[in-house]
């Protein structure tokens, strides 16, 4: 408990988001990845 | 407004990410010349589209070396000409336009695929490298026929 | 303000969410019926029989599910949200706008519907000129228009009285959000409202010789576009404001819920070309600009993913959760008021995606008309959106009818939101891989005579065709538990608003300073729309005459 309240609010606040920040992260490198797919296909064809 | 420090960082990769998308696009239309198709307003009267130069007779003209213009006309339900023979490696400059609705030209396996609009042509250049019997269809709702408006384009 | 537990929803207004919400159903299983035919005429399964044609079908289809379905339900569900937060209960004037504007666009939707089935309106609800429908048709679509306007002039003025009575305090949430929604429909619907009754009304009365095919477009899709953020906003709303209730949280923050859909108002409409890319007549240059404004409107759903998860997250840790994803496990996946709506999120995941690909400019042409546009918009709306709306449903019709969502109905839920995803990954799926391929949409069966290319898209057809069925199976069971839940056992439902966090911090009054994001919305269309507008009013080429074509 003493513990915790050492923690600076701002510390505590980044530890509660990590698995936010890497679900979007994933989010990202999904529309990244599959933005690229097209992108290749279409040169590939042009 | 607060905005917690990991959701700053992912709207700036986020952002950036999108900043990269356009600019990859913008280069490619605008230096590289890949752009959608249509590059110079160019209408047409539609009641007159069968008297009007060069649609007034649709064909497949050779303008250079390995390089044909394709004046062609979209009517319900096909195209004309209705058959084309391209020589492999000709690049086709296709000008296009209707005699009554909108249509669509989609050479799938391709990236010809434009709106054909009475009104106006329509212009979008292709390099034919492959060799084979081109579906050419229309991806545009026209009317009864319309998954009847359709042919092929011969590359050899 | 707070309600004692036992107050439930208000009785008048709860008969005018509820009609049209049971509206809106109707339409989806009408509209239903008529997908799961076309899927099987184009899978080869079966054949019309003579009196109804294909593309008849997928006119009542697009105009059922596309415009009725939906804009029934946002504005049952925003009238309800408005009713529960902004005093309890709609003042007389607001409910008898919303009477007007139901009655008046039910009238619009049945005059469509015989006009449809009369097959005399068989140009897709598109309705792209020159072909030209009965005009009844657009007499309709204007009444559909004009009265989901008297609803939102109602919803306005149920807003501006809580202002009004409350001075100097930040607006309820989801009230805010049902005002930035009906906000962007009014300014939305006016371009196709402008086309609607100053061209083809008149054209199709023949009172005016040719229409100008280029505007029409034009105008039709500056509304086409913002349409999709009309059926999207109510679902966020949803995301923000009442999930964080049914899972036991808080709202993220007040003040970047606020913010996203402020961005949404100002990004939403200046951005119709990037439906248009492929057209002659709009000089590349504004194409490209649209595109730009296109890549900002992604920017607030970026942030409403973040805020999502961060609910999700805070929830799960105030509970004891611990790692990186455990608050993940900790959702109430097996309540289906979460369960659906969460589902509908996870598909916005490749739906979005599959639209930032679709607005990349010149990238739009690797997928223009194909069965891939089909398949992203049934991932967007008919999943993300639609399963949400089922989501809100399967709460909203016990908590305005003072009837109990069983544990019983509360499986059934789920077992027909898990049905309609997997019919849809079937589905659109299939629409997404054949769209590459080259299938074209909004086109009956063929296989253009035997064409190798056409012959291999065969396959994928009976997939989507499988996927419609599973669909329809799905639509039935909704069916089924919309009338149960209509008889379910008397008793207190909770319509669930969550509370705002105080981590987030205060929120800018400016947000809610609506003529100022008005007045930057409008300078942004006249800045994207102006000059290649005038360059199409100014060309003096002909305009086309009336075409019937089926």
């Amino acid at each position: 408990m003493v513990k915790d309240n050492k923690q600076s609010p701002k510390q505590q606040d980044e530890q509660s988001l990590k698995g936010t920040f890497v679900s979007v992260m994933l989010l990202g490198g999904f529309i990244a990845l599959s933005w690229l797919g097209i992108f290749i296909l279409f040169v590939s064809r042009g | 407004m607060h905005l917690h420090r990991l959701e700053k960082i992912w709207l700036v990769f986020g952002i950036s990410m999108l900043v990269v998308f356009l600019c990859v696009i913008g280069v490619a239309a605008f230096a590289l010349g890949m752009q959608p198709p249509s590059g110079h307003s160019h209408s047409i009267d539609p009641q007159k589209v069968n008297e009007t130069p060069p649609f007034d007779n649709p064909r497949l003209e050779q303008i250079g070396e390995n390089e044909y213009n394709a004046y062609m006309v979209a009517y319900v339900f096909g195209y004309s000409p209705a058959k084309m023979e391209i020589p492999l490696g000709a690049t086709v400059h296709f000008q296009i336009t209707s005699s009554d609705v909108v249509h669509g030209f989609e050479i799938p396996g391709t990236n010809v695929n434009l709106m054909v609009v009475p009104g106006e042509v329509n212009h979008y250049t292709h390099t034919f490298t492959e060799p084979g019997e081109f579906l050419l269809l229309c991806n545009e709702y026209c009317g009864a026929g319309h998954e009847y408006m359709a042919t092929t384009i011969t590359v050899k | 303000m707070t309600q004692t537990a036992e107050q439930g929803f208000d009785r008048k207004d709860s008969r005018l969410v509820l009609a049209h919400i049971l509206f809106a159903f109707a339409s989806l299983l009408l509209g239903g019926f008529a997908g799961l035919l076309q899927g099987m005429v184009r899978g080869g399964v079966i054949t019309l029989p003579a009196g109804i044609g294909y593309y008849q079908l997928l006119t009542a289809h697009g105009v059922l599910m596309a415009l009725v379905f939906t804009t029934y339900f946002i504005i049952g569900f925003l009238y309800s949200g408005l009713s529960k937060t902004c005093g309890g209960k709609l003042l007389p004037a607001a409910s008898k706008l919303g009477w007007i504007g139901f009655i008046l666009m039910a009238v619009g939707t049945v005059i469509a519907t015989i006009v449809i089935l009369l097959n005399q309106a068989t140009v897709l609800y598109t309705f792209y000129a020159p072909m030209k429908a009965s005009p009844w048709f657009y007499i309709a679509l204007a009444l559909v228009v004009v009265g989901s306007w008297v609803s939102g002039f109602g919803m306005f003025y149920q807003y501006r009285s809580w202002r009004k009575s409350n001075p100097g305090k930040l607006s309820p949430l989801f009230a805010f959000m049902a005002v930035g929604t009906m906000i962007l429909w009014l300014i939305a619907t006016l371009g196709v409202a402008a086309t609607v009754l100053v061209q083809f009304i008149p054209w199709s009365f023949g009172w005016v010789d040719t229409i100008d095919v280029m505007v029409s477009r034009t105008l039709f899709w500056y509304f086409g576009h913002p349409l999709v953020y009309f059926w999207l906003l109510p679902a966020y709303a949803c995301w923000y404001v009442i999930i964080p209730k049914i899972i036991g949280g808080k709202v993220f923050s007040d003040a970047l819920a606020r913010l996203a859909f402020i961005l949404f108002l100002l990004f939403s409409i200046p951005v119709g070309f990037h439906h248009q890319l492929m057209e002659p007549g709009i000089s590349p240059v504004w194409k490209y600009i649209q595109v730009i404004l296109t890549f900002m409107v992604i920017v607030p759903s970026l942030m409403t993913a973040f805020s999502i998860f961060g609910t999700f997250e805070t929830a799960g840790r105030a509970k004891g959760a611990k790692g990186l994803f455990g608050w993940f496990k900790m959702l109430p996946w097996k309540d289906v008021r979460f369960f659906a709506p969460m589902l509908g999120m996870l598909a916005f995941i490749p739906g979005g995606a599959g639209g930032i690909i679709n607005a990349s400019h010149q990238l739009n042409g690797a997928i223009h008309n194909t069965l891939w546009v089909t398949g992203h918009f049934h991932l967007t709306v008919a999943t993300t959106v639609a399963l949400t709306f089922f989501g809100i449903s399967y709460w909203l019709i016990p908590a305005i009818t003072n009837r109990v969502l069983t544990p019983k109905l509360n499986r059934l839920g789920i077992i027909q939101t898990i049905i309609w995803a997997v019919g849809m990954l079937f589905m659109s799926g299939s629409m997404h891989t054949v769209g590459l391929f080259g299938s074209p949409r909004r086109t009956a069966y063929t296989t253009y005579q035997d064409h190798p290319d056409a012959v291999l898209w065969m396959p994928y057809h009976v997939a989507m065709a499988v996927g419609g069925v599973i669909l329809f199976i799905s639509l039935l069971l909704l069916a089924y538990n919309v009338v149960a839940l209509l008889r379910s056992p008397k008793g207190y439902t909770e319509y669930p608003i969550a509370e705002a966090s105080e981590e987030a911090g205060t929120t800018p009054r400016i947000l809610e300073r609506w003529g100022v994001w008005i007045g930057i919305a409008v300078a942004l269309i006249l800045f994207a729309y102006t000059i290649p507008f005038l360059d199409m009013l100014n060309d003096p080429t002909p305009g086309s005459k009336p075409w019937v074509t089926w």
